[in-house]
């Protein structure tokens, strides 16, 4: 197969702004795998989604030959598993990637919700002081992961547990932006701020994170008290 | 590798350590389990694992790893080439495996299916709620029929596997649900793979010896889950 050929058999079903797409389509990227894009909407799923991730009816859905598969982390060990000649994602040693299938489950159960709830105060309003230290203890928590001395998490090079917090560096610049405030900021957060410079220097990353304009306006919507059951596409 | 090598916190009723020993078994690994206190955490607990604060935990060499599938996985892994392999080789299974794995802890157990039927207020609420509890056996026993191969009697086909230690954990507290609310979850009429599977798994060495005693997880459900679960719903309406 040629470099520049798509493999006919290999598809992304997605939502371009969301970061679960952006990951496994990042990961694709940053191998060198060639993949069709397909944009869903998600007010009106099409029947090829439905029937390719019949239990959760989500995005994105990664297609090979045929075979369906979705969870945007499922994926990505799935293509690292299977694209043996692109550098991996994963760490080799089985205690490291014990720690980051850790860490990337942590982002999307605890850190991700702590943050939206904090920035875009989806609390009671009492609450929402001890909401925002709630979330800057799991900010801190993460920060620790990286560390002092490490360039990325996955140590010289960017890895798996990298492409599972892109959350940081797409879109809550943007919530951050939507708000008018800065819960994540350089001085309380030097070393995820240093990672998020690093991670953009690379055309890989920048090419896959959405663009400010349509998720600003997202977050603006989202801030002025509208419930999220129906999500509007933001161009 | 002596025993002090692998040390296991846990809580005798808790599925998820059940997961961690039967995984434990199929390596034959030698290792020194601690019953922890849920009321009464120890350091030990707190210090390995400050996020969650939750059991089972491992500690291999003294370094903790948490969350109960993950851990399987890197009992897997770390014993590679030690025993059977937990995992399926073929990336795509393995994929598919974690996937049904995931759905099992997130949506099948415990937060939706088995507690909303004890919060359930009233007949008809229950009734819903058990219905949704068997809605995703159904489902479970269609995944079955993708995954295991013609007539083999584990998901992993014909050996124990990622998938068999995920879903068959939750059998004893499956069975409580079943003794105290007078349902029958698993049925020849919609789940007959499933109703041979529950029987091949029970019996399996790695798994025979960690079979929760089913009067005393009930005991402990009447005395502390259900109440606990009630009144975690009771604040969540206020």
């Amino acid at each position: 197969m040629g470099e520049n050929e798509i493999d006919e058999g290999l598809k992304v079903y997605g939502f371009s702004i969301s970061p679960f797409t952006r990951k496994v389509e990042m990961t694709l990227n940053l191998k060198g795998i060639k993949y069709e894009h397909i944009e869903e909407d998600l007010n009106n799923k099409s029947s090829d989604l439905l029937r390719y991730n019949p239990v959760h009816k989500a995005t994105p859905v990664l297609l090979h030959n045929g075979n369906p598969l979705p969870e945007s982390l499922i994926i990505m060990e799935y293509i690292d598993d299977t694209w043996t000649d692109a550098d991996p994602i994963m760490p080799p040693d089985p205690y490291d990637r014990a720690m980051v299938r850790f860490w990337a489950n942590f982002i999307d159960t605890k850190l991700v919700p702590a943050i939206k709830v904090a920035v875009l105060r989806e609390c009671e309003e009492e609450e929402h002081e001890k909401k925002i230290e709630e979330a800057k203890h799991w900010v801190k928590t993460i920060e620790n992961v990286l560390g002092e001395k490490k360039k990325f998490f996955g140590g010289e090079k960017i890895g798996y547990l990298d492409i599972a917090a892109i959350w940081l560096i797409g879109w809550v610049p943007a919530m951050q932006e939507a708000a008018g405030w800065e819960l994540i900021s350089k001085e309380k957060f030097p070393f995820l701020s240093a990672w998020t410079q690093e991670m953009l220097s690379h055309q890989v990353v920048r090419d896959n994170l959405p663009h400010r304009d349509p998720l600003h306006a997202y977050y603006v919507w989202r801030l002025s008290g509208f419930k999220p059951e129906l999500t509007p596409v933001f161009k | 590798m002596g025993k002090g090598d692998v040390k296991l916190l846990g809580t005798w009723p808790s599925p998820y350590v059940m997961r961690v020993k039967i995984a434990l078994n199929l390596k034959s690994v030698d290792y020194e389990y601690q019953e922890d206190n849920l009321e009464n955490k120890s350091e030990l607990l707190l210090k390995s694992n400050p996020v969650y604060k939750k059991i089972p935990i491992l500690l291999h060499g003294g370094k903790p790893i948490c969350e109960s599938l993950i851990i399987v996985q890197y009992i897997d892994e770390a014993w590679s080439g030690i025993g059977p392999s937990i995992l399926p080789s073929d990336p795509y299974d393995r994929a598919v495996a974690r996937f049904w794995a995931a759905y099992i802890d997130d949506e099948f157990y415990p937060a939706r299916a088995v507690n909303r039927i004890v919060v359930a207020n009233g007949e008809e609420a229950k009734a819903a709620a058990v219905k949704e509890l068997k809605d995703a056996l159904v489902l479970l026993e269609e995944a079955f029929l993708k995954i295991s191969g013609e007539g083999k009697p584990f998901f992993g086909g014909d050996k124990i596997g990622y998938l068999d230690i995920a879903l068959g954990s939750l059998l004893g507290w499956l069975t409580v649900t079943e003794k105290t609310f007078n349902v029958k979850l698993f049925e020849e009429a919609t789940t007959p793979r499933l109703v041979s599977w529950v029987d091949s798994f029970c019996k399996h060495p790695a798994v025979k010896d960690e079979l929760p005693d089913t009067h005393k997880l009930s005991e402990y459900a009447h005395n502390v889950v259900y109440p606990h679960l009630k009144e975690v719903a009771a604040a969540a309406a206020n």
